[in-house]
């Protein structure tokens, strides 16, 4: 049984508090008509199974109830990191031993930009 | 019965037993006599008993072999009385009570005498490996029938046929440190972390903390080593930062250094757990341990030598031969043999010299011993022949000889002429085996130590071994490998702790081992007798060769074919023996071929220590409405719907009863179904999913995950809506009500309420985290009452001040205001096809409400109904139930629901794009219909499948299946719903359902609309 960190609460808590929702990061298509029958079957039933670093989603079901990102091991199941949504990962598997700090503050920034254009462009 | 009272080989003094205590016990229907501080296995032992069992496949007799958790032949069935049973108990493990009663597990019809053992002696050398797959394998069908004989010849054990009498407990615990294994290591590194500050869990599978510590021969500071065990528990004991855990076996290392540990607090006072003021203690807790570090300190297992008639009871491993000399003054024999690899081995022949019995001679494998015990045991003048070895024990029920012989340094062959000793006891010793199984079940591959001719364990992050679980044998070394890892440990967790002052050892010098696993016999491995590698599993080194023979190279398809390491045992004996002769037959060495992966548990937990409070009542929630003591009082019948208990149907007394009989479930259900229909019916409905959404954009939001149009449902109105996945599959279903301009309120099916929440929340937290919505699960705030029926609205207008007017509340309106006084919003939503209005009250208002319209409607012939009717009355008008009627295969258009499909919606709503994949495009796809059977007497089986053609050859090809069939009391006939391949275009056509019993029944396809297909009765 895992021990999980949720970002929001800022506690560890034991895995029967969340729910495991499948690999993280997987963006749906921006425009699903423009997609090929290919394509939007790729996104919707291709997912990676990769030996060793891997993002998932989960949910903190039973706390807080939002949705979070996981970098885990999937050899040794050892927890790297636990990072908001719209967030991005210290651990990849091109970077097992962690990016710098302050690399991914300045992409998290970034995005965070990118959801505060979003919703300028909603309310328009 | 007879009465044995003296106990042969007790020795008048030492051990760690109480003489003055006398306990009684009896097994296989005999009684005896030990004393308290004895296992089952040691007072066996202490009366002489041999034979403790028959073997599992050979049904050979079988005595005891070791002395703790690695015994592989002394499993009884322990229990005095039915409720009592508890099955493959250890006698090595099971402390002496008086009063206790056991049996051997295998063996009829007794031990002694065993009917299977023929089959053993006449049939051994024909029972290959896979013997009973080749045997029986034809024909199929009656493999169901050798199992059970097979079955009942291997007696595996029984679970006990009356309810436990016992209760058992889950903690949870929280530490720094947990130290599993209280010998040397385990005890000076839980002493050096717990005076460090750190929290210290301390944990040890026997009786008394101190393992190897309570039978040494070694002194510490030049006192016997069981005084500093007990200095250092007493300290330990008085130090809060501890928690000791004698009798607890750490039984499975899980991820994250989460550790369950199974702690037996009354299995040493009876067999069930005793009273204490009237009042029965738990018997066991399972500690689910979360721990910061562990250090396995876990010891090794002696591994036996493999030679013919290495089964024969009177063979023993020479560690347990002193363990039960030094610990419980019982010596298992008058005359013996040891056959070993190493020096370690010679406590055996010491201690059986000191407790005055002959030491036949010591056969050692190796040449020119001159290690400090050897020397000890050459100035006794003990007899001691080098170069050689047992190849074979002579005897059938005990050990009657050792045939020793030289044998080659690498032992492939029998290089002399073998000699008989006269004697009644075997000791052996191949050298000794980490216990690596907890650090296995983390997933860390162990790695050979060619130094210590074992496997040491791999460690993740976190993770430690000390002392022998790591091959350091040697006493000091061990106390002070002990103090390191924990310091270590500490250090990992940012503590530092002061390395203690460990007691003087006296310096011992020891003579290197030699490896030596499978002794040779004259005869090749195929012909001689046999040679047990897994005495459990009654696995011979010729099984092993066979199976690679046979091609089996992997040692985890050799470990499946010939069973070796399965089951309770685990391989905690024979697993390296084994692997080692695998390897000579594949010309590989041992780290080539590596182990097989050990599972937990380690040794066998009862069910319940694992099911812990979580049984019975407790097993699962149970859910209730407000309304619940109502429907108990008033004769429900229940249902579960997830976890909530619905009303099923009331049955009623019928009319004609003479002694109360009740209606059946049919009666009863027609009788409300018609009360619907006629007059008016009442549902408690509070269990559907309620979710109230607000926020500027929970319109945009709504249109996006639901599949029809919400742009314009006004302040006051109520819509149907379908949600599907990404895939276009249909996931729930139900109605929204527009509250407020930017708030409304979502119903959803029973089952499905707490995965569409999760839903809602995904989409909006990773897809669409600008829309400014949240969501607020309400089901439990609001009771639901749908009254429904003809006289619905003339019974609602009695008890609300709400206008009812057809005009004024429409269907598919909804109304706030007040009914039996109280503040209520009422729905005119209907799954009946009837006038219906759906009443939410706040829960707490509900029986109030519910009663008052009981009060007014009796003269309207209220009748409550359950969920079977309404499952009738909503099938009748092919409303569908998500996850009944779909399977998450089917789209909105499969269901013939174009209609609550937006195409032209602004948004890519969630499924609108898989809608028009090739695979959803398809005109064969199972679409919903309606089946009218020919006979209108049959009710059609849900989950039946459907053909075209009767008499197409079987396989016939199956085009669909009954997803809902009930009998309408309206109709007076069975109807159902299905789903069929192309079923729209093949409306009239006619369809069959072969059924089990060879019956085949017609039906004509239809509109799933059976009642009122114009809707005009909802209108109304």
């Amino acid at each position: 049984m895992f021990l999980i960190y949720c970002p929001y609460c800022e506690e560890h808590r034991e895995e029967e508090e969340f729910h495991p929702k499948g690999q993280a990061h997987i963006a749906r298509p921006a425009d699903p008509e423009a997609c090929s029958d290919k394509e939007w079957g790729d996104y919707l039933f291709f997912r990676d199974n990769p030996r060793g670093i891997h993002h998932e989603l989960w949910v903190h079901a039973v706390g807080c109830r939002k949705f979070f990102n996981v970098t885990r091991n999937t050899v040794s199941y050892e927890i790297l990191e636990s990072y908001r949504v719209g967030e991005q990962p210290r651990f990849t598997a091109e970077h097992p031993e962690g990016r710098p700090v302050e690399t991914v503050a300045a992409e998290n920034v970034t995005a965070k930009a990118e959801v505060v254009e979003r919703q300028e462009g909603v309310k328009a | 019965m007879s009465q044995s009272l003296n106990q042969p080989n007790r020795l008048n003094e030492g051990g760690r037993i109480d003489r003055s205590r006398r306990l009684t016990f009896t097994f296989n229907g005999k009684r005896y006599q030990g004393h308290a501080g004895d296992t089952l296995a040691s007072a066996l032992l202490a009366n002489g008993v041999d034979i403790v069992n028959r073997s599992f496949k050979y049904s050979r007799p079988r005595g005891i072999v070791a002395a703790g958790a690695e015994e592989p032949n002394a499993l009884v069935q322990l229990g005095s009385s039915e409720a009592a049973q508890v099955p493959n108990v250890r006698a090595t493990q099971q402390a002496l009570f008086d009063g206790l009663v056991a049996r051997s597990t295998n063996g009829w019809p007794n031990v002694q005498r065993d009917a299977m053992s023929l089959v053993g002696k006449l049939g051994g050398r024909f029972m290959p490996p896979g013997f009973y797959y080749k045997t029986f394998m034809a024909p199929a069908s009656m493999w169901m029938t050798y199992e059970k004989f097979i079955r009942k010849g291997a007696g595996l054990g029984r679970s006990p046929m009356e309810r436990d009498p016992d209760s058992y407990d889950h903690l949870n615990q929280h530490c720094d440190l947990l130290v599993i294994g209280a010998g040397p290591a385990g005890l000076a590194a839980a002493l050096t972390a717990a005076r460090g500050g750190a929290r210290v869990i301390l944990c040890d599978e026997q009786e008394e903390l101190g393992g190897s510590l309570l039978d040494s021969r070694e002194l510490l500071d030049h006192q016997p080593a069981a005084q500093w065990v007990q200095r250092v528990v007493e300290e330990l004991a008085g130090l809060d930062n501890v928690t000791l855990l004698p009798r607890t076996t750490a039984n499975g290392y899980h991820d994250h250094h989460f550790v369950t540990l199974h702690e037996r607090r009354t299995e040493h006072l009876g067999e069930t757990a005793p009273l204490v003021d009237g009042v029965r203690p738990s018997r066991s807790r399972m500690h689910r341990v979360r721990a910061g570090q562990v250090l396995l300190a876990t010891g090794a297992h002696e591994r036996p030598l493999v030679y013919a008639g290495n089964d024969v009871p009177g063979n023993l491993l020479a560690g347990a031969v002193s363990t039960y000399i030094r610990r419980y003054g019982v010596v298992s024999g008058d005359r013996l043999v040891l056959s070993t690899s190493n020096d370690h081995a010679y406590r055996a022949a010491l201690d059986w010299d000191d407790a005055g019995r002959e030491v036949v001679a010591i056969v050692d494998a190796r040449q020119a011993p001159d290690g400090e015990l050897v020397e000890q045991a050459r100035a006794r003048g003990i007899r001691i022949i080098e170069g050689t070895a047992v190849i074979e024990a002579k005897g059938s029920s005990r050990v009657s000889g050792a045939r020793v012989a030289t044998i080659d340094a690498q032992a492939f062959k029998v290089t002399g002429q073998a000699e008989t000793l006269p004697c009644d006891t075997i000791a052996s010793s191949g050298g000794y085996s980490p216990v690596i199984h907890l650090a296995s079940h983390t997933g860390a591959r162990p790695t050979w130590n060619d130094e210590i001719l074992g496997f040491v364990p791999s460690l993740l992050k976190g993770v430690h071994a000390a002392g022998s679980a790591r091959g350091i044998h040697d006493l000091a070394e061990g106390l002070a490998d002990g103090v390191a890892k924990a310091c270590e440990a500490l250090a990992a967790l940012g503590r530092t702790a002061q390395a203690i002052e460990l007691p003087q050892v006296d310096a011992r010098r020891e003579g290197k081992a030699c490896a030596l696993y499978q002794v040779p016999h004259e005869k090749p491995t195929l012909r001689a007798p046999k040679q047990f590698v897994d005495l459990q599993n009654d696995v011979t080194a010729a099984a092993i060769e066979l199976a690679t023979r046979e091609g089996f190279e992997s040692i985890e398809h050799v470990k499946r074919y010939t069973a070796m390491g399965f089951g309770t045992d685990q391989g905690k004996l024979g697993n390296i023996n084994g692997m080692a002769i695998a390897a000579r037959c594949l010309n590989k060495s041992i780290p080539e071929v590596g182990t097989t992966v050990f599972r937990p548990n380690y040794t066998p937990v009862t069910f319940g220590a694992i099911a812990g409070r979580h049984c019975r009542d407790l097993f699962d929630p149970e859910r209730y409405t407000a309304l619940h003591q109502w429907h108990v009082e008033n004769g429900a019948e229940f249902e579960d719907v997830g976890q909530w208990k619905r009303p099923w149907y009331f049955p009623q007394v019928r009319p004609d009863a003479v002694n109360g009989e009740r209606e059946s479930m049919a009666e009863a259900v027609a009788r409300e179904c018609l009360a619907v229909r006629e007059k008016v019916g009442i549902l408690d409905a509070s269990t559907l999913g309620k979710i109230d959404i607000q926020g500027p954009d929970a319109r945009e939001f709504l249109a996006r995950i639901y599949t029809n149009k919400w742009e314009k449902l006004a302040v006051g109105k109520c819509r149907y809506g379908l949600m599907c996945r990404d895939d276009g599959m249909l996931m729930d279903d139900g109605t929204t009500s527009c509250l407020g301009e930017n708030h409304f309120l979502m119903t959803t099916t029973t089952g499905g309420a707490a995965g569409v929440m999760e839903w809602l929340e995904l989409w909006h937290q990773t897809e669409w985290p600008e829309l400014d919505v949240t969501f607020t699960s309400v089901t439990d705030h609001w009771a639901t009452m749908t009254v429904t029926g003809p006289e619905a609205r003339k019974l609602l207008a009695e008890i609300t001040d709400i206008d009812l007017a057809r005009d004024s509340f429409k269907f598919m309106d909804w109304r706030e205001g007040r009914v039996a006084d109280m503040p209520a919003r009422v729905f005119r939503i209907s799954f009946t096809g009837e006038l219906a209005y759906e009443i939410n009250v706040q829960a707490n208002y509900a029986l109030h409400v519910w009663k008052t319209l009981f009060k007014h409607g009796e003269k309207y012939g209220l009748t409550p109904y359950g969920t079977e009717t309404m499952h009738v009355l909503r099938a009748e008008k092919g409303f569908i139930i998500a996850g009944q009627d779909s399977d998450g295969s089917v789209t909105p258009e499969d269901l013939g629901m174009q209609w609550a499909v937006g195409y032209d919606k602004p948004y890519s709503w969630v499924g609108k794009r898989a809608l028009s994949r090739s695979d959803t495009r398809r005109t064969d796809r199972k679409q919903l219909v309606g089946l009218r059977p020919k006979d209108p007497s049959v009710v059609l089986e849900e989950g039946a499948q459907i053909v075209f053609d009767p008499d197409h050859a079987i396989p016939m090809p199956m085009v669909g299946h009954v997803t809902s069939s009930y009998y309408s009391p309206t109709l007076k006939s069975g109807f159902a719903l299905a789903v069929l391949k192309g079923g729209h275009s093949r409306m009239g056509e006619t369809v069959y359902l072969p059924m089990a019993d060879g019956k085949t029944h017609a039906a004509e396809i239809v509109s799933p609309i059976f009642v009122d297909p114009k809707g005009e009765r909802q209108h109304v």
